[in-house]
């Protein structure tokens, strides 16, 4: 929709235009698949990030940095060899509740800094316990993991002048292996519970409650944990705090969020690739 | 920024606003096929091409066009040469109101041809994902697959024109190629727009309005209030008779009686200027106490919504009470008391929306003779037309309104919620003024279904006869009672007069409450209780150790059986008429989900629970008290057949119905069919497009106008062959033959006009029937449900066209899994929660299976060619259905829909 409290769109192509830009307190447009969509207040000047060029894809030191505005669908496309936890990344983008026209648009990054609890980008990078990597003024940049990042509806953790520059992922984690399962009220609709977890080489497990409460809590253990462990650790971080909203009645996310722990659980202490399928696959 | 684009290969320049999205843009620059149904991305109606790749235009920045190829619906084909995706859906008959159509056929056409050769084979999986972002909400998807794999279910004017063919709707190739101008399809030179302040408030009073602020702003050309409204009360649900509805509305009140109603609108010279001062209104609200629950608002000391209006036809508005009503035939209490088994259970429902692709809008300006006329999308311009006039306190002659192509309706648009601030907008400026609903006030502001809380208790004798039936029955009609009547009364009738029962008990209370407005919506309240009923037989049947379709064939009225539920005598204008079609719809379902047994134990994965359940429906053919239909045929010089239907086409089919009625009588092909259809300047009043009324009440006045017409040129020449009895005419396309001599239509025509008027006023009235049948396959640990057989029966008399009738039961069938499953408009506190599409669940081309339908062997003689109405009808046994087959699979029965995947693992977890 037209947004109608906007007095000018920037689209820099350089970092000091961006500096200057952010410094001006403009509001960050990357795709823009839910900046167009929604009503909302803010600053009436607007930057758009995707004429920056950032690298999809940067190889580092201690794994993977991928940029903000990398789309789903780069994403998806993503070379894979010899990262076994990223052959999931193509399955949860397919679990976004926009389809492959949204896909080609929407971005990694966008889709964190809503601070949604469902969007698909948190539950996995949460899971993946990766790092949110925040550009400040003049190019300043700090890191915090993606399940603090995201503080709730609409409230990721940057400060005025700040936006979401990457997301780092540990090569360790990559190495290993991961796995999700994911509740919906309907047949690919939007998340109501998304269960990730991942075993890094170091022999670390990390499980993301996501979707299902406001905002993640990202469990992690020096070992896999045995079922009871991982069940108690759900509960005592969640308490009461599981969400009720149209995905899902908070009962039944808690019921689902515990199931869907354990299963995935088992499957990376078995040793083997968990299921990508979710309980839901349409009719045929 | 000035930009550079290609639209449709035409080079084009632009200067976007900024925050402008590509939509926009492209309907400023004329390309009215780019359709907004949700203008957030959801329902890719909007859809276009951008440099090769398929957009959601309206989440496209602008900007982001410059230098781009735009490729719309209307660019990939013409009505004379389409794109073979266009062909494929007119051949399929892939869409019903079309709404959707320009956003699906641009995705389509981006469909590799892996994904349809898979889906040829029956992989769906990839041409799912690559649709599903485009919502229909019409057809149930079924026709759309078979549009991407290329079945041909219609046929062209030359192969099919008659009645009982798949003839295809006139304005088709229009619809599939964009070219299909709908309500607000038009240049906005010099138009004024409408945007509303809302309330913030469930229930207040306004102590001042301040609207100096606003005034200033730019583009401002008129801020109306209260003080601007007439003092006329009125309903926004319109029926034939204006005092079936309370007269409880105002345009601008100022009482504030629910969250989202309209406070105060500004005119001004474009929808963003108009909407930044909407937002600059000050207003002072005295906060009076609200009620939100309708088993607390009618009991004594409740907030009253509309205590003060003792003269608006209200039942008892000191009580919040619209519409009140209790009866009983013979002595409920004594049959239940010695019953030999007797079941009982409370049952709710929630709020659906309709999800008309195209939200309601409307223009209106004055014509150059100073008659107000209003373009609206309505089902109903006639009686639109004469509350407007009403409300202004003109004479209706000095008002024309008319509908062109609706995106859909449902029952939505059988109201009056537009045209009214568009009126006193019109009059107040002098200028044309439109009024465009965002989808969200679709959810706030616009009716939703009603909400419905109904207790059953049903008896029976061991030999399963059902002996009494007691129901209980309340309904949350919201802060306004439009439709809060007629849906109560009707919600009690039918759904109970299917059983031949010799006691029975009804109590039933319609009630205010500051929630959202309740409305008219596809089956007009029967649904709600059928529910109900249907999942008591299906106990009852449980209880008995009787088959559920054999006790429902034991009850069900059959021809010769009165139609009532309290009264003790005879009804005076319905009647079962015709053959049993409540049996064979039965029989119908029965067999064919026998057939379907192991393939769907086969489907089910394994170790989920499976489970059978079918319900039974019945519907009046026509809504009582009076329907009335004109229509006008004539021949034109040149031999085309002109044709003036009062009511309207909103994906319904029934100008494809009325075209064929023409080819039929006259002899003709669909391509020499002209008509002039929903606009009270055309044809003669009619009631409209509501109750399932296009065909067996517009149809049959046309098919008398249409029998007349024959009349006439049978008088006419009747003289070629003087002294013997004059042969029947052959009626040819352009043409009469008597014998050797052969007429064109000048011919006839040089003696005077050949031109006829038909009437019907919708007496007498029969009954239809639908039993549906589901098979689902439960997963205990998640509570999923899925769908592994649907089948529906259909007592439609005789099938008018065969391809438009089972596209109505299938989109009718898409609605109700809808219902049952997925759909909820969930307000707490008075507020909507999920005022957009991606927080609620209209069903998308994944969710839907294909349903088989199945017609009854009957006819009725009140229809024309014996017709029997179905619209409404399907959608009424569906939801049913699917509750009692998931009791089947997991031994608990649902008795709150949607029965979602969260609710159904309750039922099985109850303790967590």
């Amino acid at each position: 929709m037209d947004v109608i409290d906007l007095d000018r769109v920037l689209v820099p192509t350089t970092e000091p235009e961006l500096d200057e830009a952010m410094r001006a307190g403009a509001r960050p447009i990357a795709g823009g698949t839910w900046f167009f969509s929604e009503r909302r207040q803010g600053s009436p000047v607007a930057v758009d990030l995707t004429r920056m060029g950032w690298p999809v894809l940067e190889r580092t030191g201690d794994g993977i940095r991928l940029a903000a505005t990398a789309t789903m669908r780069e994403l998806q496309l993503l070379p894979v060899a010899g990262m076994p936890a990223a052959r999931i990344f193509a399955a949860v983008v397919e679990r976004l509740l926009g389809g492959w026209k949204i896909h080609r648009v929407a971005t990694v990054g966008g889709n964190i800094a809503l601070g949604l609890p469902a969007g698909p980008m948190t539950s996995l990078f949460a899971g993946l316990d990766a790092d949110a990597v925040i550009q400040g003024p003049g190019g300043a940049e700090r890191r915090m993991p993606v399940g603090d990042f995201v503080g709730g509806a609409l409230r990721p953790a940057l400060d005025p002048g700040e936006l979401l520059r990457a997301i780092s992922v540990p090569a360790a984690t990559l190495a290993g292996r991961a796995g999700f399962r994911r509740g919906v009220l309907i047949p690919k609709g939007r998340s109501g519970v998304f269960a990730v977890a991942h075993l890094d080489t170091r022999g670390r497990y990390v499980h993301a409650v996501t979707a299902a409460t406001p905002h993640p809590h990202v469990l992690r253990f020096d070992a896999v944990p045995d079922a009871a462990t991982l069940r108690a650790a759900i509960d005592d971080a969640v308490g009461d705090d599981w969400l009720d909203d149209p995905h899902g009645a908070p009962d039944w996310r808690r019921a689902m969020s515990l199931r869907f722990a354990e299963s995935i659980r088992r499957q990376l202490e078995s040793g083997g690739d968990p299921d990508p399928a979710e309980a839901t696959n349409g009719w045929w | 920024m000035a930009i550079r684009f290609e639209v449709n290969g035409v080079p084009q320049t632009g200067e976007p606003r900024p925050g402008q999205v590509l939509r926009t843009l492209l309907r400023d620059h004329g390309a009215f096929e780019v359709k907004k149904g949700c203008d957030a991305g959801d329902c890719g109606a909007c859809t276009v091409d951008l440099d090769g790749e398929a957009v959601h235009s309206c989440i496209t920045p602008a900007y982001r066009a410059d230098g781009a190829r735009v490729t719309t619906a209307a660019g990939l084909g013409t009505p004379e040469s389409p794109h073979p995706v266009q062909r494929a859906f007119l051949e399929a008959g892939g869409y019903q109101c079309g709404f959707c159509t320009p956003g699906m056929v641009v995705t389509a056409a981006h469909l590799d041809d892996e994904a349809i050769a898979s889906a040829r084979e029956g992989d769906w999986d990839a041409a799912h994902r690559h649709l599903k972002g485009n919502y229909c909400r019409c057809t149930g998807y079924r026709s759309i697959r078979d549009a991407v794999t290329g079945i041909v279910n219609t046929g062209d004017a030359a192969t099919a024109s008659s009645v009982g063919t798949a003839a295809r709707p006139p304005a088709g190739a229009r619809v599939v190629t964009g070219r299909e101008p709908y309500t607000l399809d038009l240049d906005t030179t010099g138009v004024l727009h409408l945007a509303v302040l809302p309330s913030p408030h469930a229930h207040a009073r306004i102590r001042s309005i301040d609207t100096r602020a606003a005034e200033g702003m730019p583009g401002v050309v008129a801020v109306l209030t209260h003080r601007d409204s007439p003092a006329t009360l009125f309903s926004t649900g319109r029926h034939e008779s204006r005092l079936d509805d309370p007269d409880d509305t105002l345009v601008l009140d100022t009482v504030m009686r629910h969250i989202g109603q309209r406070v105060a609108a500004v005119v001004a010279e474009s929808p963003a200027e108009a909407e930044r001062a909407a937002a600059a209104i000050v207003v002072d609200y005295e906060v009076l106490p609200a009620v939100f629950d309708p088993d607390e608002a009618r009991l004594p000391g409740a907030p009253l919504l509309h205590g003060e209006k003792t003269d608006a036809r209200l039942a008892d508005p000191a009580r919040n009470t619209v519409a009140e009503s209790a009866a009983e035939r013979g002595d409920v209490e004594r049959a239940l008391a010695t019953a030999h088994v007797v079941v009982g259970d409370t049952f709710r429902t929630g709020r659906v929306t309709h999800a008309a692709l195209e939200t309601h809008g409307a223009r209106g300006w004055l014509d150059d003779d100073g008659r107000l006329v209003i373009r609206s999308s309505t089902q109903v311009p006639y009686l639109v037309r004469d509350e407007v006039a009403r409300i202004i306190g003109w004479d209706p002659s000095r008002v024309r309104v008319f509908a062109a192509r609706v995106g859909g309706g449902f029952g939505g648009k059988q109201e009056l919620l537009t045209e009214d601030l568009v009126a006193l907008a019109v009059l107040k400026t002098g200028r044309a003024v439109q009024l465009e609903y965002a989808r969200p006030d679709q959810f706030v502001r616009a009716p939703l279904r009603h909400p419905m809380k109904v207790s059953v208790r049903m008896g029976a004798d061991a030999d399963g006869t059902i002996t009494a039936i007691d129901v209980d029955h309340l309904m949350d009609t919201g802060a306004y009672g439009n439709h809060g009547v007629g849906v109560m009364y009707h919600a009690i009738s039918e759904s109970i007069a299917l059983y031949r029962v010799a006691n029975v008990r009804v109590h039933a209370q319609s009630v205010y409450t500051n929630n959202p407005p309740s409305g008219a919506f596809r089956g007009y309240g029967l649904g709600q209780v059928i529910f109900a009923i249907e999942s008591a037989v299906d106990e009852l049947a449980r209880r008995l150790g009787v088959d559920p379709f054999e006790l429902r064939r034991r009850n069900v009225v059959v021809p010769g059986d009165l139609i009532r539920t309290t009264d003790e005598g005879e009804p005076d204008d319905i009647a079962y008429d015709g053959a049993h079609g409540a049996g064979q719809v039965l029989d119908l379902v029965e067999a064919a989900l026998a057939e379907s047994q192991s393939a769907d134990a086969d489907a089910a994965p394994p170790g989920w629970l499976v489970g059978t359940g079918v319900a039974l429906a019945m519907i009046a053919t026509i809504p009582p008290r009076g329907h009335i239909g004109n229509a006008v045929a004539r021949l034109l010089p040149g031999g085309e057949v002109e044709i003036e239907v009062g009511t309207a086409e909103f994906g319904n089919g029934t100008t494809t119905v009325h075209a064929q009625l023409a080819a039929t009588l006259l002899g003709t092909t669909l391509d020499r069919v002209r008509i002039r259809q929903s606009d009270t300047d055309v044809a003669g009043h009619d009631t409209g497009a509501y109750g399932s009324t296009g065909v067996v009440v517009a149809g049959k006045a046309l098919h008398r106008a249409l029998t007349e017409v024959r009349e006439i040129v049978r008088a006419r020449v009747a003289g070629a062959s003087p002294g013997a009895v004059p042969p029947e005419p052959d009626f040819g396309p352009g043409v009469v033959r008597v014998g050797e001599a052969e007429f064109t239509y000048d011919e006839l025509l040089a003696s005077g006009p050949v031109e006829s008027h038909g009437f019907h006023d919708g007496r007498p009235r029969t009954v239809a029937f639908n039993c549906h049948g589901i098979r689902v396959a439960v997963d205990a640990d998640t509570g999923e449900v899925r769908i592994l057989s649907s089948v529906q029966a259909a007592d439609a008399g005789t099938v008018l066209n065969p391809e438009q009738l089972r596209g109505q039961i299938e989109g009718a069938t898409a609605q109700g899994i809808g219902t049952a499953l997925y759909e909820e408009v969930l307000v707490r506190d008075g507020a909507v929660v999920n005022p957009v599409f991606r927080g609620y669940r209209v069903p998308k081309i994944t969710d839907v299976p294909p349903t088989r339908v199945l017609f009854a062997d009957t006819s009725s003689d009140l229809g024309p060619f014996g017709a029997k109405s179905m619209s409404e009808a399907p959608y009424n046994p569906v939801a049913p259905a699917i509750a009692n087959a998931i009791r089947d699979a997991i031994g608990v029965r649902p008795t709150e829909l949607p029965a979602g995947y969260d609710r159904v693992w309750r039922l099985l977890h109850p303790d967590g």
